[in-house]
């Protein structure tokens, strides 16, 4: 279990960095509400970029990016509504991306990053 | 990310669409839907066509995957469009070339282990391909030799998907498809088929089994259990004239659509023999069932012979249902969203017990029925439907003596050659009036000049009418029969001895009608 989490926060940093390479500027990590969280929450321009984290040590039970179905994708809208309400400014542009890992043993990690998912 | 597609084919009933299968795949959250009015199993696709490809080594990509099945307002059946659906998304894919099978059309269920099954309906789906203008189909091992009966395609046939990929991912050769080879039946010929020789006496009979072969008669066979009728009616089918090629190749569509196996690539011209219990129900017999509407008994007796034994015993609904097909040669199923039409021109022929114990025949001394249960019996068959009906005939149980006539009847063979020349003649004398044989002439016909026949011979006749022992549905029967009778015998037009036969033979019973 241990290790899960640590794989799970090992993949979130991997993300933070990806999208700080990526000119994006990160707000949070791991925000909370009562709904659930957010593992990273990054301003893109002016666009604010809810994004969940998937990270798997291979695809034996299949790729990270299936593990986000329709019910966690309807989540994600719901706790970026939660994180809008929690800031005291109106936020023009917001939008959800989902960051899948493949964090194979002794090899560089495979990152798929896909913007703007839908439910 | 890309597009891709192929073809495929959507049926409603025999009628073929050619569909268009395209797949986008986009950069989204994995999720694999078909759209385009896919019915339960259809919309199934995605689970079997993603084991499939992962199993034949061309894993999906876990992306957004939509297939739209074109036109999209048309209803989609069944499991044939997996292949087409796993090509199209493979080529959007970029795993095969995509102008490879923008043009060819793939049928086939996907196996889990991506081994390509059977479905049912490929041959009028390939039909629909040729009438299309496509060329090239793809079809599962199993339907190969039903593909091959159309001409002017060209059929190759898949075992796996991935086959198909290695086909298709090939750079060289303007159509790399290997072509199928034609198929045969090689199952062992039946030991024996049935022939008319089988049948013990029963001149009286056998002669009307012949005549409703020479003009396409319907018949009524009336005896005790036992005696027979069974083993006549399906002779009937032995001395018929093989099938056109065009009523073949429908009579195998609809097998096709049945899930009938289909052996060799050569149209088998036998006219079909379908024999439903009488417990059957109505779709079982016009043809129905829910979601696909599939043809019945008399859609495959198209061209052929439909048997009713213990014609009695068969619901009444399911008997009036009959009277539509008899008298159009098709039968329209119409559902809320779809009309189906299937041919149905079959040749009725049915047998009954006199009564429910069966042993009124003759004096009828053995008959425990009361009158009541006799005339209740006898009720259930007539009306319309039996007076669509021109020969009646009663079969009597065979003497010992029968035994002794030195050995067997007339062969099948032999029969079978007299119909033929009996079959010409009608071809020869109403083809300008687009019927093929006596019992489509309509009455009113036969009753005006030319082929009025001379007062003297109908004298009996006129008089059977004029005193209300015939009614003229009668009289037009009996006059069909005779013009059968004068082609058997090889007459220009009937003589008085026909027309006594004839009047022997048409029946009695509902004259009130």
């Amino acid at each position: 279990m241990d290790e899960h989490l640590a794989l799970g926060a090992h993949g979130e940093a991997l993300a933070a960095r990806f999208l700080r390479d990526r000119g994006m500027q990160i707000l949070e990590r791991n925000w909370r509400c009562p709904e659930g969280e957010i593992d990273v929450i990054a301003l893109d321009g002016d666009c604010v970029v809810v994004c969940e984290v998937k990270t798997r040590r291979g695809t034996g039970v299949g790729d990270p990016l299936e593990a986000v179905t329709r019910e966690k994708a309807l989540r994600l809208r719901r706790l970026a509504a939660a994180y809008l309400r929690s800031r005291p400014d109106a936020v023009p542009r917001v939008r959800i991306d989902v960051i899948g890992i493949i964090a194979r043993r002794g090899q560089r990690p495979l990152i798929r990053h896909l913007r703007a998912v839908e439910a | 990310m890309r597009l891709g597609r192929t073809l495929s084919v959507a049926l409603s009933g025999l009628d073929g669409r050619l569909v268009d299968v395209e797949a986008h795949i986009s950069a989204q959250l994995p999720h694999f839907s078909v759209t385009g009015l896919p019915d339960k199993a259809c919309g199934q696709a995605p689970d079997r066509v993603k084991s499939a490809a992962a199993t034949s080594g061309s894993p999906l990509p876990a992306s957004r995957i939509t297939v739209n099945l074109s036109p999209a307002s048309l209803p989609k059946q069944g499991t044939g469009f997996d292949v087409a659906i796993a090509l199209a998304v493979l080529a959007a894919h970029g795993v095969i070339d995509g102008r490879r099978i923008a043009r060819v059309v793939h049928l086939g269920e996907l196996g889990l282990d991506g081994r390509v099954r059977g479905v049912r309906g490929i041959l009028p789906s390939v039909l629909a391909a040729a009438r299309a203008g496509i060329t090239h189909v793809v079809v599962p091992p199993e339907n190969v030799a039903e593909a091959q009966l159309v001409d002017g395609v060209v059929v190759h046939c898949a075992p796996s998907l991935a086959t198909l990929v290695a086909w298709y991912a090939a750079r060289a050769g303007v159509h790399p498809l290997p072509v199928a080879a034609p198929a045969t039946d090689d199952r062992p010929a039946t030991t024996k088929t049935p022939d008319l020789a089988d049948v013990v006496g029963q001149p009286e009979p056998r002669l009307a089994i012949e005549l409703a072969a020479v003009g396409q008669h319907h018949i009524l066979m009336n005896g005790p259990p036992g005696v027979g009728k069974t083993m006549l009616a399906e002779r009937l089918v032995t001395v018929l004239p093989p099938l056109s090629r065009e009523r073949a190749l429908q009579n195998h569509a609809i097998r096709s659509l049945t899930g009938d196996e289909i052996r060799a690539s050569e149209l088998d011209l036998t006219p079909p023999f379908v024999a439903p219990h009488h417990s059957a129900s109505m779709a079982a017999i016009t043809g129905g069932g829910s979601g696909v509407v599939l043809p019945g008994a008399i859609s495959r007796a198209h061209g052929g012979v439909l048997f009713l034994d213990e014609a009695g015993e068969f619901k009444t609904s399911v008997l009036q249902q009959l009277r539509q097909p008899l008298e159009s040669g098709e039968v329209t199923i119409a559902r809320a969203k779809q009309l189906v039409r299937y041919p149905a021109q079959f040749q009725l022929v049915m047998a009954t017990n006199p009564c429910p114990c069966g042993q009124a025949w003759g004096k009828g001394i053995d008959c425990v029925c009361s009158a009541l249960e006799q005339r209740s019996y006898k009720a259930k068959l007539s009306g319309p439907l039996v007076d669509r009906i021109d020969i009646q005939v009663v079969v009597e149980p065979v003497s010992r003596a029968a035994f002794g006539d030195d050995g067997a009847g007339e062969s099948s063979a032999v029969v079978r050659q007299r119909v033929l020349q009996a079959r010409g003649a009608q071809v020869e004398r109403w083809a300008k009036h687009g019927w093929e044989t006596n019992a489509q002439v309509p009455g009113h016909a036969l009753r005006r000049r030319p082929w009025r026949l001379p007062g003297d011979r109908t004298a009996a006749l006129d008089r059977a009418l004029d005193i209300g022992v015939l009614t003229l549905r009668g009289y037009d029967r009996t006059l069909r029969l005779a013009w059968s009778c004068a082609d058997l015998g090889g007459r220009t037009s009937p003589a008085l001895a026909d027309i006594e036969l004839a009047y022997t033979l048409r029946g009695v019973g509902r004259e009130a009608a």
